[in-house]
């Protein structure tokens, strides 16, 4: 009896360049935004003005917290997501991607899901301000982007946020 | 490069297969609390320059079994007869009289690229052979898989169930500090050695999960800027990719026994539940639509159903359904939240992560949710994988803090021989593949 076995060393000596090409099996999404998710480029600009990226993420502020395992906004936060909407009316011309983010303490795919959920009630939120849909993009990190990195409630607090990131949108 | 190993069974002792009177078997389903001690003197080398491959391949079958917990070695110092010999009688008296109750003998020999492993497992207090002599025909550098073979064998002569030690864990590699953590995907055998990496770390990847037959891998990927699901074929790293809508997000796949169905987590709207695409037909189906969190789902082995985790209750519990969707069942009912549930090969038992006043914990339950058992308990330990035979998990463990680092970690399902797998750098999110043919 005979048996012919492929071995485990099939992968040896690929190049890892081989897998780099990330836009291959990508779709084409409706919505494009500059720099991708989570990564605006360009000038920040003068925080003293009041249509700058700066400005949006200082002094109106760019993030709102949740408390434990909830992703119901905050008085403190809606006040901040009141603010983010009367900039984004005011400068119509960008696209905003909100990114949903939770603490350690809690499972990979739940945090996913719950980044997802903390994401979408902001989204929400600004909608309901008058913020086109099509405007707002939202996508969740889970717990893979902590921003605080002790095991304690202080870096906790700041790592269960949603982050709404702005950029210029293109026309294309 | 395409490496062979050619299995000749029964050629080494025809005809002499002895009826023994209480063979040597160790039944794990008892429990096994006191190790069984077993020999392994080093094999012979049955070439000329075949020493140190002789010895290599006998110390890692020893290694193997010792990592079980369930054998314990006697050194060879202790040793009357070294047995240099794999063609001579066995002086069983000399192998008794020191305890071993299980003996492994074997020879190699190395020509050029090719090694020929042969080995033989005999009960030393009956005198009799435990099944038949075998032999291996692969190349030398595949000699830790034939290494891993002849345990396989020896495991599985002894405790009558298939072992483990040839099969691969696909993982992900972590560098950097907590804020900045780089992730690679990469595939390694079960005991932390042939590192490959299949992605570079320009992209967030997390939790592959291997195909029944390890020829493919699933896993969340960032590359797009939005967590979607690859197919990644191992062979030629090949990728494609899920099709998700704008909006949506895509994670936490696993396949179907076929290794054409995938089940996976879908999030739109802020909602999150089960979706199960054909990946020959590339239909879609929801299984579950909930306004609650589904994800982690898990196919049983003969498909009909699926285990997954929802917070519907109000927190993180464990529920069962039928594959095509449907109403499910809750089966975890105990103190705190139960998440990312995988089914056993084996059928029996749910594993789990548990987190519980402030502590993590991975567990096992029957299929009905009773005999809870918790194996471990950490800071933070979760995602356990089946090893194939249904004997061992492993899982992610990450230390607290801010230099907090991820660890792969295995244990057998009675709680014990917990380990650490020696990677090279962090690790996490295994998923243990099937054993190699």
């Amino acid at each position: 009896m005979n048996t012919f076995i492929k071995a485990a060393l099939l992968i040896a000596g690929i190049s890892i360049s081989a897998c780099t090409n990330a836009d291959r099996f990508d779709n084409t999404d409706t919505v494009d935004l500059t720099g991708g998710a989570g990564v605006t480029t360009g000038a920040l600009g003068d925080a003293s003005d009041p249509r700058s990226p700066q400005y949006f993420n200082q002094t109106v502020g760019d993030r709102v917290l949740f408390v434990v395992d909830s992703s119901s906004l905050t008085a403190a936060g809606m006040a901040t997501l009141d603010g983010q909407a009367q900039w984004l009316m005011t400068n119509s011309d960008y696209l905003a991607v909100i990114e949903g983010h939770a603490d350690e303490q809690g499972t990979r795919e739940y945090n996913l899901a719950l980044g997802a959920r903390r994401s979408n009630a902001v989204r929400e939120y600004l909608i309901s301000k008058g913020i086109p849909s099509s405007r707002i993009r939202t996508l969740s990190y889970g717990k893979e982007r902590p921003i605080a990195v002790c095991s304690q409630e202080s870096c906790y607090e700041q790592n269960r946020r949603a982050v709404t990131i702005i950029s210029i949108a293109q026309t294309s | 490069m395409i490496v062979r190993l050619l299995t000749i069974l029964a050629v080494l002792m025809l005809g002499t297969q002895a009826i023994a009177q209480a063979p040597l078997r160790l039944e794990l389903s008892e429990g096994v609390i006191e190790p069984l001690p077993f020999a392994v003197p080093i094999f012979q080398a049955e070439v000329a320059g075949s020493e140190q491959m002789a010895a290599d391949i006998s110390r890692l079958v020893a290694e193997d079994l010792i990592g079980t917990g369930l054998f314990r070695q006697i050194p060879a110092s202790a040793f009357i007869s070294q047995h240099a010999s794999f063609t001579q009688a066995v002086a069983f008296a000399d192998w008794r009289a020191i305890n071993a109750q299980a003996l492994v003998t074997g020879a190699v020999a190395v020509n050029g690229a090719q090694i020929i492993v042969k080995f033989r497992v005999y009960d030393v207090f009956t005198g009799t052979e435990l099944g038949e002599g075998l032999q291996f025909v692969g190349t030398t550098d595949s000699w830790r898989r034939m290494a891993h073979k002849v345990a396989d064998a020896v495991y599985s002569r002894i405790t009558g169930e298939a072992g483990y030690f040839d099969s691969r864990v696909v993982y992900v590699s972590e560098t950097g500090p907590k804020d900045n953590r780089a992730k690679r995907l990469a595939i390694m055998d079960f005991d932390g050695a042939n590192v490959q990496f299949l992605t570079d770390s320009s992209a967030i990847v997390l939790a592959p999960r291997f195909s029944p037959t390890g020829d493919r891998v699933l896993y969340t990927s960032y590359e797009s800027g939005f967590p979607r699901i690859n197919v990644l074929d191992v062979a030629n790293v090949g990728r494609q990719q899920l099709t998700t809508q704008p909006g949506e997000m895509a994670f936490s796949p696993r396949f179907a026994r076929d290794g054409r169905q995938v089940i996976y987590s879908l999030a739109n709207g802020g909602n999150t539940d089960i979706w199960r695409t054909d990946l020959t037909t590339g239909q879609h189906s929801r299984l579950t639509s909930a306004p609650s969190i589904e994800t982690a789902p898990s196919f049983s082995p003969d498909g009909t159903q699926i285990v997954f985790e929802s917070d519907r209750s109000g927190n993180q519990q464990i529920y069962i359904m039928p594959a095509s969707g449907g109403e499910p069942r809750r089966i975890s009912f105990g103190e705190g939240r139960y998440g990312s549930p995988v089914w056993s090969p084996r059928g029996d038992l749910i594993a789990f992560t548990k987190q519980n006043a402030g502590r993590f914990h991975i567990g096992v339950m029957r299929t009905d949710g009773s005999e809870e058992r918790l194996l471990t308990a950490s800071f933070l330990d979760e995602g356990p994988t089946w090893s194939p035979n249904g004997r061992v998990i492993m899982f992610s463990r990450e230390t607290q803090g801010v230099d907090g680092a991820s660890s792969i970690y295995s244990v057998d399902i009675t709680g014990r021989n917990l380990r650490r797998l020696a990677t090279n750098g962090g690790a996490s999110d295994p998923s243990w593949g099937p054993l190699q043919p």
